[in-house]
């Protein structure tokens, strides 16, 4: 595990820490960006230089800006008064320590028997869109419908609620 | 006696037996249609209740008819009818009817003193405002009489018996809002019960032994011969064969009806009924019936002894002493009594004992027509004599006492005449009247009677009694001056014809029962009677009629001279109380019979009653009670378990459940944060769940 | 030796966590679904390194797995963010402790 691995890992770490913490909400949206960018690194350091580009293409482009937006047309600019935090913010705390904790302690658990070395894989972007089209031809149609009708609701969900203040 | 050619028995029955049951029958259905009558209709009632009587009596006439001349021709009638009612078990309860001389003749005697009384009814009823009733009653009686008469079933004969008594029970109590009126019916019909109850047993008792209820039928009948040896040879208690311990019971049946001692005390209270009741029931048929049942089953009476038919000669049975012995103490108990009376009615009730008993000593000594001769003119001319104190007591403004009438000769002189003929009748007056010759075959009966002569001496007796009481009787009605208030007055001819007819049949029936000519008793008997006179001259029979002749004017003289032509005034005692106040007191108190059974019988029913009483109320309830106590309790623990065990129970459960509910619901408060952190709370769980199974 | 997995695998778990902590704590609807996005990226995570250090990376599972992953939370970001943004306009606040009309 190179220094690189433990440099990337804080940014993404610490921009979620960020993104969860902090008041303004803006902040936090950019916050979020930073760490999908720590995230998408972390899949380039894995080779999967699709799925990291995708992931800067999806997310930091597309979600981030679309959080942002959904902050700015609910006035989430403005700091809340009583506060940002749940009144019962310990135990949801406590129950994420919980959560973290089992997980951690799994992966701990198995790590003498997880691999070691693995050769680089030789996958090519030709691969993908092989497999996509033959292999799992079948998910990427059912995505493509899933994205459709998220769409629509979408639009429709906004669309009325536009139509009702008129 | 005179020995006849022996008639040859004639047994099918002709026409007017098989039609026979319409005599009883059609006065029944009579009544039937009168009580569905309204009371305003009288006309039509009293129309119809005589029409139906004439019916049968005109039927009675063509029986009548029928058998004499089947007599004539030499045959005894006897014609049965039977049927078969109903079946219970193996057995048959059979009824039937029998027409033979005995029927015929009573048939006759019953329908036309009857129709007459009827017809007098009319009269003396007038102004009562419950005529129709009356003379629904009336048919009733009538027709059950009749059915009596007929009866060769003894069961059938019990059924007619007993409607008789019913309808007698109606007729005393006619006026029931009298409490004296209701009180007497009430005796009446209890008393009578009691003779009632010993019939019962007695009938029971010849069915068993014998096997049938039928008296006369082809042979096996209860009076028949082969049943009579059967019932000789069976010996019940002290000393009597079955026949004669029957005979006993059946006997004390007839005491009752009969009015025979001790059972005699509801025959003077019957007086509170009409006098046309008093008339036709209580002098003429139903206090005959019991003399008419003793004929009818004289046979069984007389099994044993050494008879010709129907007459015992030499030796008696134990049966027919008895019967002939408590006639007699009848005779003279009741004629001692009636010397004392002052109700008219009451003298002439007496009177009616009496003769009843000179019936039943008749039938004891000298057998069937001895007694029934006398029961046929004894009807006639005493329902003549009740007929005319009817008469007397209209004619006195319903007064009854004779210490109040008197003078009523002047006034009412048809009543006057008749009832002076219906008075010498019973008294026996020599030869011209029927009286004198029935009385007089029972004295010439008791005179020869092998068993005792008490008997006898006890009947002359009683009749010197007979013509005293009754002189003592006429002299204070009709005699003397009128002791009352306003002015008497003769009644209808509606009433006084009847008299008439029965004034006449109270002379004429003296012919049919002559020594020279018994053409009575030799129909009865199935025997030719020639007319003769040398029936006369049989030895000691002159005697007799002259001894009984003497009796009787001594008793009518003797009454004379006390209290004829004796201008007494109301409230002056009686010359023979004056004379022999001690014994008066008794006789006037009636031998204080009727004190002595209220001390002890009725004492004993009340305190029966009481015992009854208390046990039902207090035992039986008490048990009714407890039992219904359990179940009540029973009732009450059931109601306390529904309600707190399984009601509340069962609302406690519900109540639980809704709270749990209620706390659960809490979950659900609508905070899809909260709703996460129980999903991750669930993961971490399921989690480590997994991690430790699969450690293991 | 750890394997490089191990680091991985810590990371994407501890993301995971604090994504986690942010959906359960955080006021703000919008929060939360960053808290999600957050999630779902760190599972990508998961995904991804068991496909490099796993058997088999040539049959792509866990890449395409990875990014189908990344397309539908795309998808369900929109979505959830339409959502918010109506019930903003409806209730005029985003706040989380507010809305428990589903109470009950």
């Amino acid at each position: 595990m190179g220094v690189v691995f433990y440099l990337i890992s804080a940014l993404a770490v610490g921009g979620a820490l960020a993104a969860v913490l902090l008041k303004n909400l803006v902040h936090a949206a950019l916050a979020l960006t930073l760490a999908f960018f720590g995230l998408a690194l972390l899949f380039l350091r894995l080779d999967a230089q699709f799925a990291g580009f995708a992931q800067i293409l999806v997310y930091v482009g597309a979600v981030a800006i679309l959080v942002v937006f959904a902050i700015l047309l609910t006035r989430g600019s403005e700091l809340p008064k009583e506060g940002v935090f749940s009144k019962t913010w310990l135990v949801g705390l406590v129950i994420a320590a919980g959560v973290f904790a089992v997980l951690a302690w799994v992966v701990l658990q198995t790590g003498p028997w997880l691999p070691h070395e693995a050769a680089t894989p030789a996958v090519t972007v030709n691969d993908i869109g092989q497999a996509l089209m033959a292999r799992y031809v079948l998910p990427l149609e059912i995505v493509a419908v899933l994205l459709t009708a998220a769409l629509l609701g979408a639009v429709i969900v906004a669309m009325h609620e536009k139509e009702r203040t008129k | 006696m005179q020995e006849g050619l022996a008639f040859t028995p004639q047994l099918s029955a002709s026409n007017i037996a098989e039609w026979l049951w319409l005599v009883p029958a059609v006065p029944v259905v009579a009544s039937g249609v009168i009580a569905l009558l309204r009371q305003p209709k009288r006309k039509l009632a009293s129309g119809i209740a005589i029409g139906s009587l004439c019916f049968s009596l005109l039927l009675a006439f063509v029986a009548f008819g029928h058998v004499l001349s089947g007599w004539s021709q030499g045959f005894a009638v006897r014609e049965v009818v039977n049927f078969s009612w109903i079946q219970v078990g193996s057995a048959q309860v059979e009824l039937g009817w029998v027409l033979d001389p005995l029927a015929a003749v009573m048939l006759v005697m019953v329908a036309f003193v009857g129709l007459l009384i009827f017809i007098y009814s009319i009269g003396y009823m007038a102004e009562d405002e419950n005529y129709t009733r009356f003379f629904c009653f009336l048919s009733l009686f009538a027709g059950a009489m009749l059915g009596v008469v007929i009866a060769n079933s003894i069961l059938l004969l019990f059924m007619g018996w007993e409607l008789v008594g019913l309808t007698s029970y109606l007729l005393i109590g006619f006026w029931y809002q009298k409490p004296s009126a209701a009180a007497a019916a009430k005796k009446a019909f209890l008393t009578t019960r009691v003779g009632d109850v010993f019939f019962l047993l007695g009938m029971v008792w010849l069915f068993a032994q014998t096997g049938t209820l039928l008296f006369y039928d082809h042979g096996v009948g209860s009076l028949e011969p082969l049943a009579l040896g059967g019932l000789l040879v069976h010996h019940a208690a002290w000393g009597l064969t079955a026949a004669g311990a029957i005979g006993l019971l059946i006997f004390a049946g007839a005491v009752g009806k009969s009015g025979q001692l001790p059972l005699h005390v509801w025959l003077p209270d019957a007086m509170e009924g009409p006098t046309p009741v008093s008339a036709l029931i209580h002098a003429a048929t139903m206090v005959a019936a019991g003399v008419y049942l003793i004929a009818r089953v004289y046979p069984l009476m007389s099994a044993g002894a050494i008879i010709r038919p129907f007459v015992t000669a030499s030796g008696s049975t134990p049966a027919l002493i008895v019967v002939t012995w408590v006639g007699a103490s009848t005779a003279v108990f009741a004629a001692l009594i009636a010397v004392a009376q002052n109700d008219i009615k009451r003298i002439l009730a007496y009177s009616t004992v009496s003769q009843l008993g000179y019936m039943m000593a008749g039938l004891g000594v000298g057998g069937v027509a001895v007694g029934m001769f006398h029961l046929i003119t004894h009807a006639f001319f005493k329902a003549l004599l009740f007929m005319g104190a009817g008469s007397a007591i209209h004619g006195a403004h319903e007064e009854q006492d004779v210490r109040k009438m008197g003078g009523l000769k002047a006034a009412m002189p048809a009543t006057f005449a008749t009832y002076a003929v219906g008075m010498l009748a019973l008294c026996g007056f020599p030869l011209l009247f029927s009286g004198f010759w029935s009385k007089d075959g029972i004295l010439e009966a008791a005179q020869h009677w092998s068993v005792a002569r008490g008997p006898f001496y006890l009947l002359v007796f009683g009749a010197l009694l007979t013509a005293f009481y009754m002189t003592r009787q006429v002299s204070y009605v009709f005699l003397g001056e009128y002791r009352g208030h306003g002015h008497p007055h003769e009644s209808p001819r509606v009433m006084t014809m009847p008299l008439a007819i029965l004034a006449f049949f109270a002379i004429a029936l003296g012919a049919v029962g002559t020594p020279a000519w018994p053409w009575f008793r030799g129909f009865l008997e199935n025997r030719a009677v020639p007319f003769e006179t040398a029936g006369f001259s049989e030895p000691g029979l002159a005697a007799l009629m002259l001894t009984s002749s003497l009796v009787v004017l001594s008793g009518l003289g003797l009454g004379w001279w006390m209290y004829g032509n004796k201008s007494t005034k109301a409230e002056e005692p009686d010359a023979l109380e004056k004379a022999m106040p001690p014994v008066w007191a008794v006789l006037r108190n009636k031998f204080y019979v009727d004190e002595l059974y209220g001390a002890t019988v009725i004492a004993f029913y009340w305190w029966s009653a009481k015992v009854a009483d208390w046990l039902d109320r207090k035992v039986w309830g008490g048990i009714v009670a407890g039992v219904a106590l359990v179940f009540s309790g029973w009732a009450q623990l059931n109601r306390f378990l529904d309600t707190n065990v399984v009601d509340g129970g069962f609302d406690k459960g519900c109540e639980e459940i809704a709270t749990s509910g209620g706390l659960l619901a809490r979950v659900q408060n609508g905070r899809g944060q909260i709703y996460l952190r129980l999903l991750a709370v669930g993961v971490v769980i399921l989690a480590a769940i997994l991690i430790w199974s699969g450690r293991q | 030796m750890a394997s490089p997995l191990t680091g991985y695998l810590l990371v994407a778990a501890l993301i995971f966590a604090i994504g986690l902590a942010g959906a359960l704590t955080r006021r703000n609807a919008i929060l939360v679904l960053i808290g999600i996005e957050l999630m779902l990226n760190a599972a990508n995570l998961n995904l991804v390194a068991f496909w490099r250090y796993g058997p088999h990376p040539e049959a792509l599972t866990g890449m395409i797995f990875a990014i189908f992953s990344i397309a539908v939370a795309a998808a369900e970001a929109a979505v959830g963010l339409g959502l918010v943004i109506s019930i903003y306009r409806h209730a005029k606040t985003t706040d989380l402790e507010q809305m428990n009309r589903m109470k009950g």
